[in-house]
Formats: C-alpha cells, sequence, structure tokens
C-alpha cells in the first residue's frame, strides 16, 4: 500500500510544473516555428506551408537588420552599465553605515515597482515639453533654451535613453546578486592582500573580482535574458521609433505579428531571438555544473 | 629583522564601552618567538591586527624597527601574516598564492620564481605548487600560507591561531614543524594563541593577556613557576593552581606539588589533612579531588596531581596526609589578585 501510493505520488507531484512548462513554454514555442513557416494572419483560420519564405522576407527588410543590430547594442551596453553600477552598488552597500538599510530599499524600489509605471514616469521627465531633466538643464545654463535636447524624438538620444532607463529598471536585480558575493567574501582574503603589499585597485581586479566572477557571470546571463527579450521600456518610451531607430527584435515581432497582423512573420522574427537565448542557457547550466562540483 | 614595539597601546571598538586592548607596552627581542596567551575575547587578536595595521589604535603607538608605524599601511611595515583561516587565495594556484606578495611589491619577474622556489622548498611543497587550496589538506594549506608569508623575507611575523583549524593529532607535528621553522629563518615571530600548551611549548617570552590587559611577561618557566597575579596563576596549567583563601590573602599552589606526606621534600613542608572524594585514571598520571580538612583551611576544595606510577593510591573518603613545599606556595592579594609577599602558615 505505502509503496503504490510513492510510486504515484511523486510524477503527482511534478505534474503541475509539467503542465504549466508544456502549456507555457512548450506549446508557444512549437507554435512559433508552426507559425514561421506558415502564412498566418490574425483574424483569419487560413494556415498554408510557405517554407522559410517568412524568413526570407525578415532578412531582406532594412528594418529588421536594424532591429538586429539595435537589440544587440541596447543589451551590450545595458549589460556593461548594470555590472558597472551593480558592483559599485554592492561594494557601497556592503559597508556598514547609518541609513544603509533604507538606501537598499530605495535601490531595490525601481525592480518590485511595475515597469510600466516606473517608465510611464520616465516618459514624463524625458518628454519634449516638460521635461523636468530639460527645465533643470535650461536653469542652470547647460543647454539652449529654444533647442534642448529631444530625448526620445533623436535617433542617438532616444537609444541612449531607453538604454539608461532600461539600465534603471535591471540594475536593483544585479546588485542585490552581486551584493550577495560580495558579502560571501571572507573578510581575511582582502586583508591578506593588503599586508602582502597589494594596493586597492590590485586587490579588486586580482582577488576580489576573479573571486567573483562565478557570481557576476550568473548575475550578466539573467540580465541578458532580461534585457534581450524585453520591450517594456521601448513600447513605452519610443515604440520604436523615432524611423525605427530604437526598434528591437521583440518590439518588432510585437508591432509586426500583433499590431501588424502578420503573425507569421512577428513569428518568423521572434524565433531570432532563439540562438542567444540557446547560447545563454547553455552557459547557465554549465555555471550551475560548475558550482555543483565546486 | 626588527623589534615591534607597542606603546600604552588601547583600542576602544565603540566609545564608553570597555577597551578590547587597554593600555598595551610590549617589546619583542631580536629574532624572539613571542606569544600572546589569552582566553577569547581577551585582546590578542586585537592587539595583532594593530600591530599589522589591519586595525587602528584609539591611542598609543607602535614601532617596527624602532620606527612610529601608526600611519603606515600593512604593506608599508614589511610585515607578513598568517591568518586562522590561512585566507588563501581560492582563485589562484600554491604557486600563484605564493607569487602574489611578491608581484604586489614589484619584484622582477626572473627573481620572483626563484624566490618562490625557495620558498616552496623550505616548506616541503614544490610538489603541490599546481594545486588549489581547495584541494589541499589543513596541514598543507598552513605550509602554503607560511610560504606566502615568507617569500618576500619579511621583517616581522604575525601568526593569529594558525593550528587551531587542524585536528589534535595534526596539531602537535604542525606546531613542531612551526618551531623548527622558525628556528630556521630566525625572523621575530609573533603568535597568537588561546592554547597554553602551544603557548608554552613554542614561545621564547609569554605575553599573558585578559580582558585587554597584560598580566605577565615572561619565559614559560616564570609565567607557570612565578604568576604574576591569581589571573596567570589559574588560566596556566591543567588542572589550575589551587587556590585557598585564608583571611587577609589567598594561598595558591600547582596540582603537582601538593602531594601525599611520604614524597621526598626539598625544605620545609606544609601539611595538610586531605579527603579524597573522586579521583581520575589518565593513564600517565591520576587527578584527586577533595577537601582540606581541619585548621583554617577546612572544607575548601583542592585538586592533587599525582604520577600514575604511584603506588599507595588514597582511597575515597580517607583523609590522607598531603603537603605541599614552602617554596611552592605563592600568596596574592585577596582584591587585586596580585602577588604579595608569604604569609606563615600552619
Amino acid at each position: 500500500m505505502g509503496m503504490r501510493r510513492q510510486r504515484w505520488l511523486g510524477p503527482a507531484m511534478l505534474l503541475p510544473a509539467i503542465f504549466y512548462v508544456v502549456a507555457l513554454v512548450g506549446v508557444p514555442f512549437l507554435l512559433a516555428f508552426y507559425y514561421a513557416v506558415g502564412d498566418v494572419k490574425v483574424g483569419s483560420t487560413d494556415y498554408h506551408f510557405v517554407g522559410l519564405h517568412n524568413f526570407a522576407s525578415v532578412l531582406e527588410n532594412p528594418a529588421f537588420r536594424r532591429a538586429l543590430q539595435n537589440s544587440i547594442v541596447f543589451t551590450f551596453c545595458s549589460q556593461v552599465l548594470v555590472l558597472i553600477g551593480g558592483n559599485v552598488l554592492a561594494i557601497v552597500l556592503k559597508e556598514a553605515f547609518r541609513g544603509r538599510r533604507l538606501l537598499r530599499f530605495l535601490i531595490l524600489l525601481p525592480w518590485v515597482a511595475p515597469v510600466s509605471i516606473g517608465t510611464i514616469g520616465w516618459k514624463w521627465l524625458l518628454d519634449s515639453l516638460y521635461s523636468v531633466i530639460n527645465w533643470t538643464l535650461i536653469h542652470l545654463h547647460l543647454v539652449d533654451k529654444f533647442s534642448p535636447p529631444m530625448w526620445l524624438g533623436q535617433p542617438t538620444l532616444a537609444m541612449i535613453s531607453v538604454i539608461l532607463v532600461h539600465t534603471w529598471h535591471v540594475l536593483p536585480f544585479s546588485t542585490v546578486i552581486l551584493l550577495a558575493g560580495w558579502t560571501a567574501i571572507p573578510k581575511d582574503i582582502p586583508e591578506a592582500a593588503a599586508v602582502d603589499g597589494a594596493g586597492y585597485f590590485r586587490t579588486l581586479f586580482q582577488v576580489t573580482i576573479p573571486m567573483l566572477l562565478p557570481i557576476i557571470n550568473v548575475a550578466l546571463l539573467f540580465g541578458t535574458v532580461f534585457t534581450f527579450t524585453d520591450m517594456t521600456v521601448i513600447y513605452i518610451l519610443t515604440r520604436g521609433g523615432p524611423y525605427d531607430t530604437t526598434q528591437v527584435l521583440p518590439s518588432m515581432a510585437f508591432f509586426t505579428g500583433i499590431l501588424g497582423s502578420d503573425l507569421a512573420e512577428g513569428a518568423a522574427i521572434s524565433i531570432f531571438l532563439l540562438p542567444v537565448l540557446v547560447l545563454v542557457a547553455w552557459r547557465m547550466l554549465r555555471t550551475a555544473h560548475r558550482t555543483e562540483m565546486a | 629583522m626588527a623589534v615591534v614595539q607597542t606603546r600604552a597601546l588601547t583600542k576602544v571598538f565603540r566609545a564608553g564601552q570597555a577597551g578590547a586592548v587597554v593600555g598595551v607596552d610590549l617589546e619583542s627581542r631580536e629574532g624572539e618567538f613571542l606569544v600572546l596567551l589569552g582566553p577569547s575575547g581577551s585582546g590578542k587578536t586585537t592587539l595583532l591586527r594593530m600591530i599589522a595595521g589591519l586595525e587602528e589604535p584609539t591611542s598609543g603607538e607602535i614601532l617596527i624597527g624602532g620606527k612610529v608605524v601608526n600611519d603606515r599601511t600593512p604593506r608599508e611595515r614589511r610585515i607578513a601574516m598568517v591568518f586562522q583561516s590561512y585566507a588563501l587565495y581560492p582563485h589562484l594556484t600554491v604557486l600563484g598564492n605564493i607569487l602574489f606578495p611578491l608581484k604586489a611589491q614589484g619584484v622582477p619577474r626572473a627573481e620572483r620564481a626563484t624566490k618562490a622556489q625557495w620558498a616552496a622548498d623550505l616548506l616541503g611543497i614544490g610538489h603541490l605548487l599546481e594545486r588549489r587550496p581547495r584541494e589541499l589538506s589543513g596541514g598543507e594549506r598552513q605550509r602554503v600560507a607560511l610560504a606566502r608569508a615568507i617569500v618576500r623575507e619579511p621583517s616581522v611575523f604575525l601568526l593569529d591561531e594558525p593550528l587551531s583549524n587542524l585536528d589534535a593529532k595534526l596539531r602537535a607535528s604542525a606546531r613542531q614543524e612551526l618551531e623548527q621553522f622558525q628556528r630556521r629563518v630566525r625572523t621575530t615571530m609573533i603568535y597568537v594563541t588561546h592554547d597554553q600548551v602551544e603557548a608554552m611549548a613554542m614561545g621564547d617570552r609569554v605575553v599573558v593577556m585578559n580582558n585587554g590587559i597584560v598580566h605577565q611577561i615572561g619565559t614559560p618557566t616564570e609565567v607557570y613557576d612565578n604568576p604574576a597575579d591569581s589571573f596567570v596563576a589559574t588560566f596556566l596549567g591543567s588542572p589550575p593552581m589551587n587556590l585557598v583563601e585564608i583571611g587577609e590573602a589567598v594561598v595558591g599552589f600547582r596540582p603537582e606539588h601538593f602531594v601525599p606526606a611520604e614524597f621526598p621534600s626539598t625544605g620545609a613542608r606544609v601539611p595538610f589533612s586531605f579527603r579524597v572524594e573522586s579521583q581520575e585514571y589518565l593513564g600517565s598520571e591520576r587527578i584527586l579531588y577533595g577537601k582540606l580538612e581541619g585548621g583554617r583551611f577546612s572544607g575548601k576544595r583542592v585538586v592533587s596531581r599525582l604520577p600514575a606510577s604511584y603506588a599507595a593510591v588514597p582511597a575515597d573518603g580517607a583523609p590522607r596526609a598531603f603537603g605541599v613545599d614552602g617554596a611552592h606556595l605563592k600568596f596574592f592579594e585577596i582584591g587585586t589578585g596580585l602577588r604579595r609577599d608569604p604569609l606563615p602558615l600552619g
């Protein structure tokens, strides 16, 4: 009786997780492949197999190539900023000082607050007419009163803006991961380095950061996934504009597939995210495996 | 080589609280093995960390080689330190660990290799150079930590309980190795421990500390045979010195000096009547627990330690004639615990 119960208990406990993964990850994933090789449109039940036609048409589209390039720039720049900022914040926050708890809470806030609300706030801060940032800059006589910077209206500025706002949003998450890594380094080690004659930067670059590499790796991999597949900030701030100059793959897939009704081409675009995500997933598993071994 | 000196060195971690180290005056001698001994919380590690430059003194001065080094960073003090955890760099190989201080000091590449090899040979870890710290045993880690410390030929060695992470068996052999190592390199060593056996076995001189205060500085023989106060008397020795209050003073005698009356005596013996209540046989020796009887000592608990070879073991419950040679009686003041002039007993 006991044995029989144990035989189905394990699988039964696993079932919700399996159902969840199959329904919300597996089915959409296969559906994307199915759509990408067909001619599906929103509002029509017709399906004809068209082979690689959608991929060919996507690759010929200069807007797609631009979006692919933007995705890479967007992800790379924001991750560099996040890693530098996250480490700096972690170094500051690991020290004991008055008001540390409050500061930790404030820094975590952008991550726990709904991203859309935070981004709408930024939209107003960067608005062409009502920008508080411009108001301040004008009053400090740092920019011309009659042609202040159009944060979301000029291609380069718009890209910088979305990168910075996205960095603002994901920075707390990396900071928390890195902070855990920093506090896990025994105090003895940097002290031994100091006695051995190493200065601050030698200790940082030859002792502490190498010791933190596995944790930095984790923060980077998570950050890459969050950034490469995210479109919230871009959707709210620029909608990919001006002239598709801030369009990234996820937002382009959304605009083409959902708003433009061309589900097939949208699916084809989104499939281009796959190689990067597979690479990241593979490295994550390797990191996890190595950590288990150590 | 250089001597380390402290002048009225004090560390108070939080204003208003008792100091972790209070007014310590210390002077090491050339090439000496100086042991800081005390229970946990006695301030011995804080004292060592101040000498290393890892902790800033609240007041007082630290001198190395005759120069005040209070404002110098650890790297400028030319000291080496072995940490309790060894603090090896986990991402570097053994060789990388030994090379690190040389790189940090800008030693030319060719010279680095020679020195690292010399240090590795000195400690017999030449075969471990490519390993990482986590692949080493406790004893091997200790040797790597010593090699990393010796490689740049420091003027002073600071060691913070380097044997406490080893198991009991390994500890005895590591202790001998460390002693031989010190004799070979002849560098001044300041060694922190809470283990009196380590202190007695290795120290040229022992600094006995408690609550941030130095109670006595002396050779192992001096601190054991001539304790400056009742704290030193009871902290050293296992079982500790017997302390018996006699009105205006406290009289102390070591358990091994409290012996049956028929034991040969070296001078005037003060007799006691001792009723044994329980005993422990420890192989090489026998510990007797009981009470004194008669006179003003009646009812005081004392301990006697006899060689196991002594056959006429007193039975439990029966009073026996015991005694202590007059020279082995130490007298302490009641309030301060300090040593005082002997009083007539009997």
